[in-house]
């Protein structure tokens, strides 16, 4: 398969994760076999890590999440820069997702809890203990309008004829 | 009482009585009135306009545009198109003089056809093609002449087949690649043998180049980029289908000075200007809408791999159309005319598709499905589809 349709692939399946091997190879234009070693390599290569669905938790009672955005800043250290403090990060549970900023703060951690009070400890008791953490500033998210390039809200809706010249 | 009955019946100009309505409308009627009907039969994008386009327009009419423009348009816009069409197409056209913008390709058929055809002339009409051609022609007084295509040249216009259907009284021809409804594109080579043929016989070339951006397999050859063919040929284009802006009604019509100017005078008595509104959005559409329609392109040229892929595997054979967003396939299989196939198919199946012969001649025989269609109402169509064209050909078999 060429590296153009690789990312066509790539691209289909980060819309829809679950889509059927056959239907993906047709709309490829090619044949099912490839689309399958295709897939398996770029596993294998780890370009493809995983296949999550994106979910609306607001509309599943019980189980809204909260999630805070929460502005670092470090002190780098020598030879390795913000990678060693980054690494400790990480690999807290709790957080989702961990981005190396430019400007006023350096690194922007994304948390998620069942509670508000489960967020603000791993804040004061987790990562503002950390020897290389100067200072942290949390914001709550208060409510998610669009995320991964989806919009949360009403399906829009077909507004053309059915059959039209 | 009998004058006023009499009256009455006469009062419709000859010109109009002689045109048919077109023969989407019946379909539509039908299809419309069916709850949960997937429609391959919708012959616009299927996406809304890209945000910055209707954020632009919204703007201008915040700042109080609301006046009539140029009856050419917007003077930014048309420098905007000129450089499009020189980027994009490697044509060039002067802003001041050689462009105008249009109520839709639509209107700029009619300019071009009433700018130049007079009563008694004959017009070639690649067909089955787009439904406004012939009818456009023959309010103008003239005589639609049908060029047909097939699928044996993968509905592709031929240099012999030209040549046959040209006379005396030919006058011009309407060329339309990528086309509605056959999705059929034609090469710069291609485009040269039919050029060869145009020069010798002193044809005027209206070029309905609506759908170039939708082209998948190579980049689209604009018709008056092929040498010596410029000067004879009058360029329509517009905002509907590349940037999804049907309802915007933007064309534009690009030509040599003469034919614009006379095409212009046609336009501002008729009228006036395009909305000045839908101008603004333009604008914006070709100062930043590439991404988005890279992206929308992207998106129709799997879905049309999918349902061309899928169409042969059912028995419905499909040439691969390399641009547009319509897949034309032959239903002989089921051994039923077109208007049977597309009627059963919505009655039995709720599933919207046009029959070929709309289209006009060349058009029996096939259907015209749009893929500008989400994936999964794609996906339910082609079940559908199967399964219907499974049970037909099972009778046809047995009886
Ligand atoms: C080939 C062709 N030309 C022109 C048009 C009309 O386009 P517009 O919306 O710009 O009037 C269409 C619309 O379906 C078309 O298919």
């Amino acid at each position: 398969m060429s590296k153009e349709q690789e990312t066509r692939l790539l691209r289909i399946l980060e819309q829809n994760g679950r889509i059927d091997t056959e239907v993906l190879a047709k709309m490829l234009d090619e044949d099912v076999e490839t689309v399958i070693q295709t897939i398996n390599r770029l596993e294998d290569e780890h370009v493809i890590l995983s296949y999550a669905a994106v979910i609306n938790w607001n509309k599943v009672e019980q189980e809204s999440q909260v999630a805070a955005m929460i502005d670092v800043k470090v002190t780098p250290q020598r030879g390795v820069g913000f990678d060693e403090v980054a690494n400790r990060i990480q690999r807290f549970p709790e957080v989702s997702a961990l981005y190396l900023m430019s400007g006023t703060y350096d690194l922007s951690v994304m948390v998620e809890g069942q509670t508000m009070e489960g967020v603000a400890r791993f804040v004061s008791d987790k990562l503002s203990t950390l020897d290389a953490v100067l200072s942290t500033t949390t914001h709550f998210r208060l409510k998610k309008y669009k995320h991964d390039g989806i919009v949360f809200g009403e399906d829009e809706k077909d507004r053309r004829m059915v059959v039209s010249p | 009482m009998s004058m006023t009955a009499k009256k009455t019946n006469n009062r419709l100009s000859k010109a109009v009585t002689s045109i048919e309505p077109s023969g989407i409308r019946k379909f539509f009627e039908l299809a419309s009135t069916m709850e949960d009907c997937i429609s391959l039969g919708v012959g616009e994008p299927d996406f809304v306009t890209p945000w910055n386009v209707r954020e632009a327009c919204m703007t201008s009419l915040e700042q109080g545009y609301t006046a009539y423009t140029a009856n050419a348009g917007l003077l930014e816009l048309r420098m905007a198109i000129s450089d499009y069409m020189e980027d994009a197409f490697d044509v060039t056209y002067c802003p001041e003089e050689e462009i105008i913008v249009t109520v839709g390709a639509s209107e700029a058929i009619d300019l071009a056809v009433r700018a130049t055809v007079d009563p008694g002339d004959e017009v070639l009409v690649v067909t089955p093609s787009f439904v406004s051609y012939s009818p456009l022609i023959t309010l103008a007084g003239a005589t639609p002449v049908p060029v047909l295509t097939d699928s044996s040249t993968n509905f592709k216009l031929t240099a012999e087949r030209l040549e046959e259907a040209i006379t005396d009284r030919s006058r011009a021809i309407i060329l339309s690649f990528p086309n509605n409804p056959t999705g059929a594109v034609m090469t710069k080579a291609e485009l040269e043998a039919v050029a060869h043929v145009i020069q010798k016989h002193d044809l005027l070339v209206f070029s309905d180049e609506i759908y170039a951006e939708l082209s998948y397999d190579e980049p689209h050859t604009a018709f008056s980029s092929i040498n010596d063919m410029k000067d004879r040929t009058i360029l329509i284009n517009g905002f509907s289908k590349a940037f999804a802006m049907t309802g915007w009604r933007l064309g534009f019509v690009c030509a040599p000075k003469d034919i614009t100017e006379a095409m212009l005078k046609i336009h501002q008595y008729s009228l006036m200007c395009a909305p000045t509104q839908a101008q603004h959005g333009a604008l914006e559409a070709l100062r930043s809408g590439g991404d988005e329609v890279k992206k929308m392109v992207e998106s129709y040229y799997s879905r049309r791999n999918y349902i061309v892929n899928s169409l042969n595997e059912i028995g419905l054979s499909c040439h691969m159309p390399g641009g547009s967003f319509y897949a034309f396939p032959s239903i002989e299989a089921t051994g039923m005319d077109d208007q049977t196939f597309a009627e059963k198919l919505l009655l039995e199946e709720k599933v919207a598709v046009v029959p070929g012969s709309v289209f006009g001649e060349g058009g029996e025989g096939h259907v015209r499905c749009s893929y500008a269609t989400g994936m999964k109402q794609l996906q339910t169509a082609v079940e559908r589809i199967e399964r219907f064209v499974k049970r037909h050909t099972k009778t046809n078999l047995s009886s």
